[in-house]
């Protein structure tokens, strides 16, 4: 059953949701977004969350000692390796299941919140080995394209001409040279996983991916583009605009990968040019005004294009051939 | 009961797999690397026959072997898993962090030299590249104390005055490939001893929802750092109640350190691990010399036991300390922290410091005996590294 928007309204005016308001994220971030969107559809469908984290904005906005946000049990470990911690606490899970010495009749759901750092760059050895030894957990990305907790940062996830502190916008160079990494093909690469794309301007989409993956007997994988309102510089208010313009420029596909078949899950009817993305937000303003500026948009541009042509003759390719 | 099943001849690292076996920890997570290898795979086995019921996390590396071990530990798991070397190094960020979070994780580490350059036998580089983890550090001389102590570690990391991670020492090849005798308990009576553990805010607990590794700053990371200090200070209350339980369960003695003819003796040589039973038979051959030596074995590293060696060394003519790892620019590890204890005793002895055995060198009686030599002859300049089976 799709999850009804009113009913979950009103199903959260008296339930909490895991995390509460109090925390020092910036107006407009995405990630606490995120955490409610997965933590709602936890707990609409019965699971208890128990959640890691990956040093980052997210967790020490949230925890700063001696105060939480979280009422839902709640491990950071370090920066690298919160798959290999919920690893842990999910093979725990497990054996004391196995000895009875958890209660019965609770639906445990295992969730890891990281970012792009934690997720494409430094944690991805971590995160390849709990994909490859199928521990049942749900690892969300919150991807905001830089390390933004340590103030802009370059990092795999960074796209093209954006202007960061180590990969800034220079005389010579145009901010960042390569591509973002494709993370997704990345995760979907490993057997027997649930991979997909999901954006906080598609709520329904969100939820139903949530729920896939969830209840998929497996690792799951959720990336979520995430935006950044401080290093993208755009206004607080943004954060879905952007969203909705990153899907539309066919920068941010809504896409999921079950057991090797894609599916395209939002087919917009009318595609905006990428230049509308990168002219809205205040991290392109430099390359802009370089005079090499077109060239690099128009190859963002073909590169998105292709990329689209390519997502849709995969999901013709894989109907109905899941790999097992 | 009997105490002792039986006594079969086994490597270290089957003594050690053996004993976790025993222990049936909720969680293993373990990666490869020689020497420690064996223990991994006597213990898979153990698992793929269903002798165990612990689940094994087959991780990618050390560092998440640990990063598993503390979610699991955390969750409210008994978790163990064993290490060497390059594999100890590569999971020290979360070996400090598993230490801070008071997470009592029992580690065997079978002791080879860190690289550069690679090389894979025994010494206690990586011992000591951990000395300042927040782990209790134990060293065993011969297999039966790798087996023993393994037990011991258990109930002494949960015990609710410490709660903290051990690493059970135990040297590279010679104790982990080397086949001695080792003297067995039964499993009824392991069980029983390392009890059921008993979780501290578990993650899974989800009626009671608690928040583990909050970033901690200036406002109270210090105070928490102090109450890890109070643990391991703790230690040394709790360690002698537990190894007396020990002894009368099984009927082995242990202690914070070992003395070897000790009483009498004028000359006293410390080390840990397995070159302990060398400086024995060296002790032995110069006592039937008329030499008043003796020997003082480290049982515990860390804490180190500054007590008991300020009691058992005031008044002694020489120490001479020998160390199985380099601290370069400063005094060998086991020297500096002897010679650190002997500051306040009345009448401090000449000291020694050797260095012996880096990368698996054969120690070998006659090195033991020069080092005593030096000592019996006044021959020893206090800070002068020496060392010994050395090509200069």
């Amino acid at each position: 059953m799709p999850v009804n928007i009113k009913q979950l309204a009103q199903e959260f005016e008296k339930k909490e949701i895991g995390i509460t308001q109090g925390h020092r994220l910036c107006p407009g971030c995405g990630a606490p977004i995120t955490v409610k969107f997965v933590l709602m559809i936890a707990k609409h469908l019965g699971y208890e969350p128990i959640v890691g984290l990956a040093t980052g904005c997210l967790e020490v906005s949230t925890t700063v000692f001696p105060y939480t946000a979280w009422s839902v049990p709640y491990i950071h470990n370090a920066f690298e390796n919160v798959a290999a911690t919920m690893s842990g606490v999910e093979t725990a899970y497990r054996a004391l299941k196995a000895k009875g010495r958890i209660p019965e009749g609770k639906r445990y759901a295992f969730i890891a919140f990281a970012g792009d750092g934690g997720t494409y760059d430094i944690g991805l050895q971590a995160l390849s080995g709990m994909l490859e030894r199928g521990h049942k957990v749900l690892y969300v990305l919150y991807d905001n394209e830089g390390y933004m907790n340590t103030g802009n940062q370059r990092s795999g996830a960074t796209p093209p001409g954006s202007d960061t502190t180590t990969a800034p916008v220079g005389k010579k160079l145009p901010g960042k040279i390569q591509l973002k990494k494709n993370i997704v093909e990345i995760v979907a690469a490993h057997e027997n996983v649930y991979a997909a794309t999901a954006a906080l301007s598609e709520p329904l989409d969100f939820f139903a991916k949530v729920e896939k993956a969830l209840n998929f007997e497996g690792p799951s994988f959720l990336a979520v583009f995430s935006p950044c309102v401080r290093f993208w510089r755009v206004n607080d208010d943004q954060t879905v605009e952007i969203s909705k313009l990153a899907v539309e420029t066919k920068y941010w596909p809504l896409y999921e990968v079950e057991r090797g078949v894609y599916r395209v899950t939002r087919k917009p009817r009318q595609f905006r040019p990428v230049e509308e993305f990168v002219k809205a937000q205040g991290r392109f303003r430099r390359l802009l005004e370089r005079p090499d500026a077109k060239e690099i948009v128009q190859e963002l541009q073909e590169y998105v294009d292709r990329r689209w042509e390519r997502l849709l003759a995969l999901e013709e390719a894989t109907k109905d051939k899941p790999i097992r | 009961m009997q105490k002792v099943l039986e006594k079969v001849a086994i490597t270290g690292a089957e003594a050690v797999a053996y004993a976790m076996k025993q222990i049936e920890p909720d969680v293993v997570a373990a990666y490869p690397i020689t020497p420690q290898t064996p223990i991994v795979e006597y213990f898979a086995k153990y698992v793929a026959d269903g002798v165990v019921k612990t689940e094994m996390i087959p991780v990618e590396s050390e560092h998440s072997a640990m990063s598993a071990l503390v979610g699991a530990a955390a969750a409210g798991a008994r978790a163990m898993t064993a290490t060497s070397a390059n594999g100890l190094a590569l999971m020290h960020e979360i070996v400090y962090i598993a230490a801070s979070y008071r997470l009592p994780i029992v580690m065997p580490v079978v002791n080879r030299a860190l690289s550069g350059p690679l090389n894979i036998h025994c010494d206690h580089s990586d011992a000591m590249a951990e000395r300042d983890s927040g782990w209790i550090q134990l060293f065993a001389e011969s297999n039966q104390e790798a087996y023993d102590l393994t037990i011991l570690a258990v109930k002494l990391a949960e015990h609710e005055a410490v709660r903290l991670p051990v690493m059970v020492n135990l040297d590279g090849f010679i104790l982990s490939h080397g086949v001695e005798p080792v003297e067995l308990y039964p499993d009824e009576l392991v069980k029983k001893f390392v009890g059921e553990p008993k979780p501290y805010y578990p993650l899974l607990d989800t009626d009671h929802p608690v928040t583990w590794g909050p970033i901690d700053l200036y406002d109270y990371y210090f105070e928490h750092k102090r109450q890890q200090a109070e643990a391991m200070e703790n230690v040394k209350k709790v360690f002698p109640e537990i190894a007396k339980e020990f002894e009368e369960t099984f009927g082995k003695r242990y202690n914070f350190v070992e003395e070897y003819r000790l009483d009498d003796a004028d000359h006293v040589m410390i080390a840990l691990g397995s070159t302990n039973s060398t400086i024995k038979y060296v002790v032995d051959e110069l006592r039937e010399e008329g030499y008043k030596v003796g020997a003082l074995k480290i049982w515990m590293f860390r804490p180190f036991p500054k007590e008991t060696l300020q009691r058992l060394l005031n008044g002694r003519k020489t120490v001479v300390v020998l160390d199985r790892a380099l601290s370069f620019g400063a005094e060998a590890p086991l020297y500096e922290a002897v010679k650190s204890a002997l500051y306040e005793v009345a009448a401090r002895p000449l000291l020694g410091s050797y260095v012996y055995g880096l990368g698996g060198r054969d120690v070998k009686p006659e090195h033991i005996r020069k080092a005593f030599e030096d000592a019996i002859r006044g021959n020893l300049i206090a800070d002068e590294q020496r060392y010994l089976g050395l090509r200069e």
